[in-house]
């Protein structure tokens, strides 16, 4: 298949139009819509270099945190982890889980909100 | 007579002016004159509109807070308590907090539908001009400790004296809310931690007070002297006055002003010896963290709520897809807190 243009100019040019054209000439409520339009697509930009490497390692980590076979997706493997800490089998005090889920965190954040203040502070 | 009318909706518009007017001449006499009445924007669960009267060679500026369409068409938010209890609770209020004072209750059988008139409060309700500008300068550092002393009034009013409210203490909100977020089926590890840590480590009971349940920055007038009128009672509730005190902490609340734990504006060391000079009960900063955390679930879930509407299909917008996208906000937030209880 082509990759001319590709998804990551497609979603620029969308964005682009948006900014430059489409913002400028809407009113009230319209506009801020686009706005926030506009936001959604440099979210998708984001996404896009961040989360291949970033869910590979959150699998790594996960799979080593709860001992499982490796193979599992990374959904499959936070439902399991939902349930261990639901159940009590894991909690707050067991070594490498705050820090495995400070450092999915950052990750979701950089991609979702880069300059939310609970970031700086983490 | 002038009338000056700036409306989302004519039909609605047109039945608010001849129920105003009739208020009007009943209220101020018949030479009074309704000179303005303009919808503002903001407040999705009630409609707020700026209404001026002309009357005794002055002139009054008065809110409406309305029901959408003058009658309640479904229950929007389950916890919101009706227009008429909320009027009631700022009558109560009146005299110890600084609020609004309510000029005339229109019941839902009215020509007005259900709907209560104030008086409007000038100064700033935006969250971010209030933490940065200039204007606000002298008001911030006032208002960690006004604050302090409209939250020790507001718990301080007599139950008996109240309305009929629901008491919500704060595992019945707990269960609640993961309630909510159990029904989306969208696990998240950081909300289980939080679950779990609440539930092991309950606060020890207090004796049920009035709850403003939505005190933070965007729901208080600002001037330049400080806080001038505390607004949006509709989430009140009998309850555990630390879940005020906490919910103006959330970092969502501090609007990027991590630094200031009080609202972006204010230390809590300060705003809980204000609180305790007005007569509220002595609180340590640690006693707050359990509320602070659930402020923070809650919070997050609320955002979950949002986007469900567009996942749904019930709100296709971008605005409710987007929201989505600040869950974990809070995620940071009750790592940053549960990181101190480990």
């Amino acid at each position: 298949m082509h990759d001319a243009p590709s998804q990551k100019e497609m979603i620029q040019a969308v964005k682009a139009f948006i900014d430059n054209t489409a913002m400028p000439s809407l009113k009230g409520h319209a506009a801020f819509h686009a706005r926030v339009a506009s936001n959604v697509l440099a979210t998708v930009l984001r996404e896009m270099d961040i989360r291949p490497e970033a869910e590979s390692e959150e699998v790594q980590r996960l799979t080593e945190l709860l001992g499982t076979e490796p193979g599992q997706s990374a959904v499959a493997l936070n439902k399991l982890l939902c349930e261990q800490i639901r159940s009590g089998e894991m909690s707050l005090t067991r070594p490498g889980l705050l820090s495995h889920l400070k450092t999915t965190t950052i990750a979701q954040l950089s991609v979702d909100q880069p300059g939310y203040s609970g970031l700086k502070t983490s | 007579m002038l009338f000056r009318v700036i409306v989302a909706k004519m039909g609605n518009a047109e039945q608010i002016q001849k129920a105003l007017t009739a208020w009007a001449e009943q209220f101020y006499g018949a030479e009074s004159s309704l000179e303005h009445v303009a919808r503002l924007s903001g407040g999705a669960s009630q409609e707020t509109w700026a209404v001026d009267i002309a009357a005794d060679g002055g002139k009054y500026e008065l809110i409406l807070r309305r029901v959408p369409g003058g009658f309640k068409q479904s229950a929007r938010n389950s916890e919101a308590i009706g227009l008429a209890t909320e009027a009631r609770l700022l009558e109560c209020a009146s005299g110890t907090v600084p609020a609004p004072k309510v000029m005339g209750v229109f019941s839902p059988d009215s020509d007005m539908g259900e709907a209560f008139l104030m008086n409007r409060i000038s100064g700033e309700t935006i969250a971010r001009k209030i933490l940065r500008d200039d204007d606000y300068s002298v008001a911030r550092e006032k208002l960690t400790v006004q604050c302090g002393k409209a939250l020790a009034g507001i718990h301080a009013i007599p139950v008996s004296e109240l309305p009929d409210l629901p008491e919500t203490p704060g595992l019945a909100q707990l269960d609640k809310y993961e309630d909510i977020y159990r029904g989306f089926d969208m696990p998240r590890p950081i909300f289980e931690l939080a679950i779990s840590w609440l539930r092991q480590n309950p606060p020890p009971p207090s004796p049920a007070v009035l709850v403003h349940g939505d005190f933070r920055l965007g729901n208080l007038i600002v001037d330049e002297s400080g806080l001038a009128a505390v607004l949006d009672w509709e989430l009140a509730h009998l309850g555990d006055p630390r879940e005020d005190i906490a919910w103006l902490c959330v970092n969502s609340w501090r609007f990027g002003h991590t630094e200031n734990r009080v609202g972006g504006f204010g230390q809590l060391e300060d705003l809980l010896s204000a609180y305790a000079d007005a007569g509220g009960q002595s609180f340590s900063p640690e006693d707050i963290d359990w509320w602070e955390i659930l402020g923070s679930l809650k919070w997050g879930i609320m955002c979950m709520i949002m986007y469900e509407a567009y996942r749904s299909g019930a709100d296709p917008s971008v605005e409710r897809a987007a929201i989505g996208r600040r869950v974990s906000e809070t995620e940071i937030d009750l790592l940053n807190l549960l990181e101190g209880k480990a």
